[in-house]
């Protein structure tokens, strides 16, 4: 049995980056830069570089809005889970999500902002999601389709950042990445049901796979000579590979997969490489994905109107509760005076 | 207005099993501390992870800042004595 | 009326009441929420599985929990219409907090009581199921007290939505309580529950609730009910249509 779930993650060849301090070390960073040399973590309440905690702010919130967003296209297909089994499944999936994404809000609140701000920024727009999300999940076959390529890419970006440099980033990536092991193989066992099933189940299945693999390499971002944040991030410890290092791995461990799935991936050019001991892969068109981050992918509007109409629709609740504990407080004081 | 709109933080710490401390597992928001501790248990607990949970208001926590760290933690630094390797034993004797 | 039939109405209550609870997934007022709301749909959900299970294993041929649920029409569903209404009190307004929350309180203590009863049954299956379920609803309970009691000494907006709420839940609180469809001899050899005697600890606990939240006992007429004759409301039809359509597009198939 080829080695299907790999969440040891130990590229062969590819090393990872070295934190590296700069030539001058602006005064009062110089624990910073000692600690991040060492491979140690930084703390919330430690001197930090000021573009590093706004970086991480941004990364940490992205990475959150897309655990919340996340729910949206899978939870399109609790209500119509055809076994009661799958709905059990499907249903504590898109609670652990939820469960994620609260695990990064409150990572990133160690760095002086607020989750209330932060969904601002996401409901107004001026802070971004995976765009992964903003494809639809158009049949049952897509539920397993992201949970074993979207999952499965997640946690190959993901891993590595279980030792990113920032402790509480770090220590959330830990519990989610425990989690979504659990997510990418009940997409693989329920993929590979439809693929063992009646014809109209594996023509369900392979049409997810073709719709879902390109998006799913995007999920790596730019090839490395386009990707902007990614010198300063390895500097600090919190990339470790490189986008097309890690899009590697994700391809060199699907492949085998696909095949035990009976499945085949939609891309002519991809073969193994003997001398390089990797596969081989098709150039990624990058313009739908550019046209997808700008807003004018399938489900962009649909998303972020759905999230804030929950969150408007709640307001009243949460000020409830807000009041309710506010009168509590007078009262307990009124009994204590 | 923004204290207004937004729930207060509260820090959870779990005790996953007996005989263990509890430990600090992360945050979250709830309007006071009875929904904080509901919150905390479907929140953290949903793998069965704990026997016990504690949350406190984020705001009601005092800590050592790292400035401090010199003078708060380099003292213990040197007293090896504190810890049981600093004591040399004859060999054989067992159970200490 | 048999044994069967009691676990398949019971499981039936859990089922859809599971069904509509997974459309708050993603749409509740805080992230916190959406987790809890998972927490219990997925409880309900367990309690149906168990239920419709033990149904179908009473059944000559026997059947499994799936061919009940998605291969069983309407007017064969037994579940009462309070749990297969949809979320709104008004039409602009499909999906109101204030009515999961006055559901979830009247569904819970409900499932306590009875589940609290059911835990002695001589029926060995039932009293096992009964006495895991116990546990969950009473946490289903507490979650829902802590609402009511928030909505209802909140704002005065919440106040009036709570209250609105329950007004529209509460035609429905009856027919959980109508006996006609028990077979007294099942209630003799204490298999099931006479429904009736389950209402004045309902009764009990609501007041006690609804008189800490500042709110009153709606007084409204019961509602007409038939669910347990299979006679359902409109809205049935949809549930069960987006329920089991993918399942029944595949005659044969497994997933």
């Amino acid at each position: 049995m080829v080695r299907v779930y790999g969440n040891d993650f130990a590229p062969q060849d590819a090393e990872p980056a070295r934190p590296a301090a700069p030539a001058e070390i602006e005064p009062g960073l110089e624990d910073f830069w000692r600690i991040v040399g060492a491979d140690g973590r930084i703390e919330p309440r430690d001197a930090m570089p000021e573009d590093y905690r706004r970086s991480l702010v941004r990364q940490i919130a992205q990475h959150a809005h897309s655990e919340i967003i996340g729910m949206q296209p899978e939870g399109n297909w609790i209500g119509r889970a055809p076994s009661l089994r799958r709905k059990a499944i499907l249903m504590a999936k898109v609670q652990d999500e939820a469960g994620h994404g609260l695990y990064l809000y409150a990572a990133a609140e160690t760095l002086g902002v607020d989750r209330a701000d932060l969904l601002d920024l996401l409901h107004s727009g001026r802070q971004k999601y995976s765009s992964i999300f903003n494809y639809p999940t158009l049949t049952w076959a897509d539920i397993g389709a992201i949970g074993w390529l979207v999952d499965g890419a997640a946690i190959v970006n993901q891993v590595p950042l279980c030792r990113c440099s920032y402790g509480p980033y770090a220590r959330a990536m830990i519990r989610v990445c425990k989690e979504e092991s659990f997510h990418q193989r009940q997409g693989f066992e329920a993929l590979n049901t439809l693929s063992h099933g009646t014809p109209e189940q594996r023509a369900m299945a392979q049409d997810a796979v073709d719709r879902w693999w390109w998006p799913s390499l995007m999920m790596f971002g730019p090839h490395d000579a386009e990707s902007t944040h990614s010198e300063k991030s390895m500097a600090w410890g919190v990339k470790r590979f490189s986008n097309d290092d890690l899009r590697q791995r994700f391809v060199d461990m699907t492949v085998p997969q696909s095949e035990a799935l009976g499945l085949t991936l939609p891309d002519p050019d991809l073969r193994w490489n003997e001398e390089r001991g990797h596969y081989d892969f098709g150039e990624i068109d990058f313009t739908e994905l550019f046209e997808v981050i700008k807003g004018n992918g399938p489900c962009n509007k649909q998303r972020m109107a759905h999230r804030r109409g929950a969150h408007e629709d709640g307001a009243w609740a949460r000020e409830a509760a807000t009041a309710y504990a506010e009168k509590q407080a007078a009262r307990k004081e009124g009994s204590a005076a | 207005m923004s204290d207004r709109r937004s729930w207060p933080l509260f820090e959870v710490f779990v005790r996953s099993r007996r005989g263990l401390s509890h430990v600090h597992v992360g945050s979250l928001h709830a309007p006071d501390a009875e929904m904080a501790l509901r919150n905390a248990r479907d929140l953290y607990t949903r793998r069965q992870e704990g026997v016990s949970l504690w949350v406190v208001e984020a705001s009601q926590i005092t800590a050592s800042s790292p400035e401090e760290k010199d003078s708060f933690f380099d003292p213990a630094g040197d007293k090896i004595y504190r810890h049981p390797t600093f004591y040399d034993i004859p060999e054989g004797v067992e159970h200490l | 009326m048999n044994t069967r039939d009691y676990a398949l109405s019971l499981g039936d209550d859990a089922l859809v009441a599971a069904q509509r609870m997974g459309e708050w997934i993603a749409a509740a007022p805080q992230i916190e929420e959406d987790v809890a709301v998972g927490n219990i749909a997925l409880d309900l959900l367990g309690q149906a599985r168990s239920l419709l299970t033990y149904a179908g294993s009473l059944e000559d041929p026997v059947r499994t929990e799936d061919d009940l649920a998605y291969w069983r029409d309407e007017r064969e569903f037994h579940n009462v219409h309070l749990v297969e209404r949809s979320w709104g009190v008004l039409p602009e307004r499909p999906r109101d907090f204030g009515v999961l929350v006055a559901r979830l309180l009247v569904l819970s203590t409900y499932l306590c009581e009875l589940y609290d009863r059911l835990s002695t049954s001589t029926d060995e299956t039932l009293a096992a199921v009964a006495a895991k379920a116990v546990k969950e609803v009473d946490y289903h309970r507490d979650h829902a007290t802590l609402w009511v009691l928030r909505l209802g000494d909140g704002t005065e907006e919440s106040h009036t939505r709570m209250q609105a709420a329950l007004d529209a839940e509460w035609p429905y609180v009856a027919e959980l309580f109508d006996d006609a469809w028990v077979d007294p001899t099942l209630v003799e050899r204490g298999v099931a529950v006479l429904p009736s005697t389950l209402r004045d600890p309902f009764d009990l606990r609501i007041v006690d609730v609804l008189a800490r939240a500042t709110l009153h006992l709606p007084d409204v007429a019961a509602a007409v009910g038939g669910g347990r004759r299979g006679v359902h409301t409109e809205q049935m039809g949809y549930v069960l249509a987006e329920m089991q359509h993918l399942t029944r597009s595949h005659p044969g198939a497994t997933w």
